[in-house]
């Protein structure tokens, strides 16, 4: 039915198997004069977790929006499972198994935590076959708020629970439609020390199931951990992508996050502190997988 | 040749006078994210004021035109933005169109309210002034209106982009709340943009006065052409705005000099701005799914599967014992509440749960009705094929424009209500001009409904069939999807829910069962005509769902008997006819944010009553026996009913109802209008 996947300019690995799950390919958002994401290029594998990391206003989360398809982007291309997507609807990359939660909570507000996973489930079934009875059957739904550990909560109404507990609320319903890439956009801010702990594990555990999970995040001491592989944005581009150590030690990162580098610095996290130096700007962007 | 040219200025004219009022609604738009509705009504009542001044009063013309334009309604706009507007700009469109609905609906009150219904006309400016020009004569007023909306034009655009006041503006739109913390004043920004709107609101429609005369509704029209040419510029680009109004008034004047003066075609010329509007709607992009939206506007709490079925069982019962002793006039008005209560049922599933607002519901009861009567089947069949007939147009509509915002599906209904009422309904295939036609009543498995009585208690029951559906609904997968759907499109989307087919179908059901309402109604009058079906009937309709509550179904079965009430008030009371769509108005703008309405408030009552005397009148009466097994959804309904009652209970403990005022203070408002 659909056409087959043909890999396109070159050297992309456009294959639906083996090949990279999701392509972001020289993707640029501009607004009005400003460009928010500026050729940008990443990929994320099946089984693996990629972080996406840079100061405020980077343009990771109009990188999730190209992403999942909420912003149409002025150049560029993404591609699912091989296939050409940039131009399809929001609905239908999610039943081609995207799923995504938000910076900014989107939690549907008057229902309760249980329903919130129960429409989803209900909405991934179609919503005609949802209207049959038996619906969102109610050991699934239990059982996947146990898993990302919220089942406390289900009675409570979305609008009034925690805003870390409603991140993993959004999580628990993308969980619902059983989604192969999951974009999260900062999932743990809201959490303390042990529910962070206990949410990176949940991380690598859905990857060991083969899903590729893409994760705008703050918390360093996460990504560090939990991410194979890290993209740093900086201006909307990319100035560096590698294993977390290679990271750390990248003094391109270290500019963009201080505004000097410095070898010796290990433990400043910085999240907040887009002072940035004008040299950044100039810096060449380190592409890895995309170049032709 | 001639007439050409003779009709193309009156083209410009006429686009002139709609640019006019076109850039206020922009300004207002623009700068506050309300979208006045009342604006035509506004530019009517300040007509009146102005004929009030120069003629009635005998002001000379150019103090009457001053007081008008810079005292009376700048002050007007300003009220209206300080003390009834305010903090629209981010509620969702179900409550800032009610408002707007609301101040549309109290300017007109206070019109005929001010000034009754007798012969009122405005002369143009420099009457008798006119010059040669190309072998006709333009007159100084046809002159003047074009220099008027070219130095409305340059001077909004100097007053953007040259003054600190503009820049203000401006800033404000992107971001009220930052230019706060640099020192500007929104508020007192937002109030000029709707006291200078205003002023140009009264301006267009006393340029236009002249020519179409005093009238209550033909300048409440207005609003549709102005928004016709204001999208065209995507409601914030004035320029484009102003060649938007002037292709408008060119085509409408066109349309009256060419199109023939019988069948179809002639009345085609009483809606060019509705079908312009439609043709414009259907053009524009796709809109762009927004993070961010609103969120937890409650519902009100789903009654429990026994108590929904007592109520109903006790209407039904109650209609019936009123229907045994109650005059035919009577029963026509209970059947005439009826109908409005299941016409408020298709509200409650498309504002109450869905977000929407329609602002053609009574022309899909005359699209039901007309059904019925076409198709000649006096039977269920006939009812539902009207119900499916309504539904299949509700979709038509729907389909062009679900791709937009709420704000634009509102006002393309606005734009089909006048299409019908202006043209279809009136047309020779339909009711006919003046005309109507006779209905039968309906047989049920070939029991044939004869008494009015009757006929009026299998109105009530499909208004408690419908209802329990309703509440079925509600509580299954669909009804979480739509409260999904209006707590957070964007979720929804990355959940894979295609909308714009979910819209549709949700926007088809409620006309649907507007078609119903009005194929029981042809029925119970036995004669119906197109005026019973005009436009503004979905005004009042909306305003009195709201009032009485349009997330519940006994908010629904109220407002039903409150609409009908209306008019017989209005009858009984001749002399403050006006004086209760002002009231109404007032009512709704005080409830818009309280989508619960009134209905919500007897249920607190009720609750109330039950903690302080339920115990002691339960010990009193004997255990009925508990009915066994329950009925399909309805254990769905007690499940949810359980969900919802908690925070219903959470509510009325912050209400604090004979004790102290919880922490949101006020009668919690904080769940029903979070606008975060």
């Amino acid at each position: 039915m659909s056409s087959s996947p043909v890999p396109q300019g070159g050297g992309h690995r456009a294959d639906a198997r083996g090949g990279p799950l999701l392509e972001v390919d020289h993707v640029v958002v501009q607004f009005g004069g400003v460009t928010a994401v500026n050729e940008a290029c990443f990929t994320a594998d099946p089984g693996t977790v990629t972080g996406l990391i840079g100061p405020n206003g980077a343009g990771k989360t109009t990188c999730f929006n190209v992403i999942s398809g909420l912003q149409r982007p002025t150049r560029g291309k993404v591609r699912f499972q091989g296939k050409d997507v940039t131009s399809m609807p929001v609905h239908r990359r999610s039943k081609r198994g995207m799923g995504r939660t938000f910076q900014r909570l989107e939690a549907f507000g008057s229902l309760s935590v249980r329903d919130n996973v129960r429409v989803a489930a209900d909405i991934h079934r179609g919503v005609l076959t949802g209207l049959l009875p038996g619906g969102g059957r109610g050991k699934d739904i239990d059982a996947l708020l146990e898993r990302v550990g919220i089942a406390a909560y289900a009675q409570e109404r979305a609008d009034s629970i925690p805003t870390g507990t409603a991140r993993l609320l959004e999580l628990a319903r993308c969980l619902a439609g059983d989604p192969k890439l999951l974009l999260l956009d900062e999932p743990s801010s809201g959490l303390d020390e042990t529910e962070t702990d206990a949410f990176g594990d949940l991380l690598r555990d859905l990857a060991s199931e083969g899903r590729a999970i893409l994760m705008v995040e703050h918390d360093m001491d996460l990504v560090m951990a939990v991410c194979d592989t890290i993209h740093v944005l900086d201006f909307g581009s990319i100035i560096a992508s590698g294993e977390p150590a290679a990271i750390r030690r990248d003094p391109a990162v270290q500019k963009a996050y201080l505004g000097y580098s410095d070898e010796d610095d290990e433990d400043h996290t910085a999240t907040d502190l887009p002072a940035v130096s004008d040299e950044t700007l100039v810096i060449p962007a380190v592409r890895e997988g995309a170049e032709a | 040749m001639s007439s050409f040219l003779a009709f193309t200025i009156f083209g410009l004219v006429s686009g002139a006078a709609y640019a006019i009022a076109a850039s206020g609604l922009v300004l207002t738009y623009s700068t506050t994210r309300v979208f006045n509705i009342a604006h035509g009504a506004l530019g009517m009542l300040l007509s009146f004021v102005f004929w009030d001044f120069s003629v009635r009063q005998g002001m000379p013309t150019p103090l009457a035109l001053a007081l008008v334009l810079l005292v009376v309604a700048p002050a007007i706009g300003w009220f209206l933005q300080r003390f009834v507007a305010r903090d629209l700009g981010d509620a969702p469109v179900s409550v800032s169109l009610v408002v707007t609905v609301a101040i549309l609906v109290a300017t007109l009150g206070l019109a005929q309210q001010v000034w009754p219904p007798e012969a009122r006309s405005v002369q143009p400016f420099f009457a008798g002034t006119s010059f040669e020009m190309f072998g006709f004569f333009i007159t100084a007023h046809q002159v003047l209106t074009i220099v008027l909306s070219f130095v409305v034009a340059i001077g909004l655009y100097a007053l953007l982009n040259r003054t600190r006041i503009g820049t203000a503006m401006r800033a404000s739109v992107d971001n009220p709340e930052l230019l706060k913390l640099f020192g500007g004043q929104p508020e007192r920004v937002a109030a000029l943009s709707w006291a200078i709107g205003t002023s140009l609101a009264a301006l267009a429609g006393v340029l236009l006065v002249s020519t179409i005369g005093l009238d209550y509704y033909a300048l409440l029209l207005l609003v549709i052409n102005a928004f016709a040419a204001a999208i065209l510029g995507r409601l914030k680009n004035l320029p484009l705005t102003f060649v938007g109004a002037m292709s408008l008034g060119l085509l409408t004047s066109y349309a009256s000099g060419y199109l023939p003066t019988e069948g179809l075609l002639n009345s085609v010329r009483n809606v060019v701005p509705a079908l312009f509007l439609f043709a414009v709607i259907v053009a524009m992009p796709q809109a762009q799914l927004r993070i961010g939206q609103v969120k937890g506007i409650v519902a009100a709490p789903l009654p429990s599967p026994f108590k929904a079925l007592g109520w109903s069982g006790a209407l039904l019962l109650g209609v019936m014992l009123l229907a045994s002793g109650m005059s035919e006039a009577n029963l026509l008005l209970v059947g005439t509440a009826a109908t409005y209560a299941i016409v408020m049922l298709s509200m409650v599933l498309l504002t109450g749960y869905g977000g929407h607002v329609s602002l053609a519901q009574i022309t899909f009861v005359g699209v039901g009705a007309l059904a019925y009567i076409k198709v000649d089947q006096p039977n269920l069949l006939g009812v539902l094929m009207a119900g499916l007939v309504a539904a299949g147009v509700g979709a038509l509509v729907a389909l062009p424009v679900i791709r937009l915002t709420g704000l634009y599906l509102a006002l393309a209904t606005l734009a089909f209500a006048v299409i019908m009422d202006k043209m279809i309904f009136q047309a020779g295939f339909a009711f006919g001009f003046n005309g109507s036609l006779n209905a039968e009543r309906l047989s049920i498995l070939t029991f044939q409904v004869e008494t009015t009585g009757a006929y009026v208690w299998v109105m009530a029951l499909f208004f408690v069939v419908m209802g329990l559906g309703l509440l079925v609904v509600r509580a299954g997968p669909l009804g979480r999807m739509l409260v999904a759907l209006r707590d957070s499109p964007a979720a929804c989307g990355t959940l894979g829910l295609d909308q714009r087919w979910f819209r549709v179908g949700l926007f088809a059901v409620s006309a649907g069962m507007a078609g119903v309402a009005g194929a029981l109604y042809a029925g119970l009058r036995g004669t119906v005509g197109a005026a019973e079906f005009q436009f503004f009937g979905s005004f009042t309709l909306l305003l009195m769902a709201v009032v009485f509550g349009v997330t519940s179904v006994t908010g629904a079965a109220l407002g039903g008997i409150g609409l009908m009430m209306l008019p017989v008030l209005q009858a009984d009371y001749p002399g403050i006819a006006g004086l209760f769509f002002v009231v109404i108005a007032v009512g709704a703008i005080l409830l818009a944010r309280d989508p619960n309405g009134l209905a919500n408030q007897l249920f607190r009552l009720g609750n109330m009553l039950d903690r302080r005397y339920g115990t002691r009148v339960r010990e009193r009466i004997p255990v009925l026996p508990v009915p066994g097994g329950s009925i399909g959804g309805m254990r769905e309904i007690a499940r949810a009913e359980h969900d919802a009652n908690a925070h219903a209970d959470h509510t009325l403990d912050t209400v604090g109802l004979g004790g102290a005022p919880g922490p949101e203070g006020t009668d919690g408002r904080k769940e029903t209008a979070g606008v975060q």
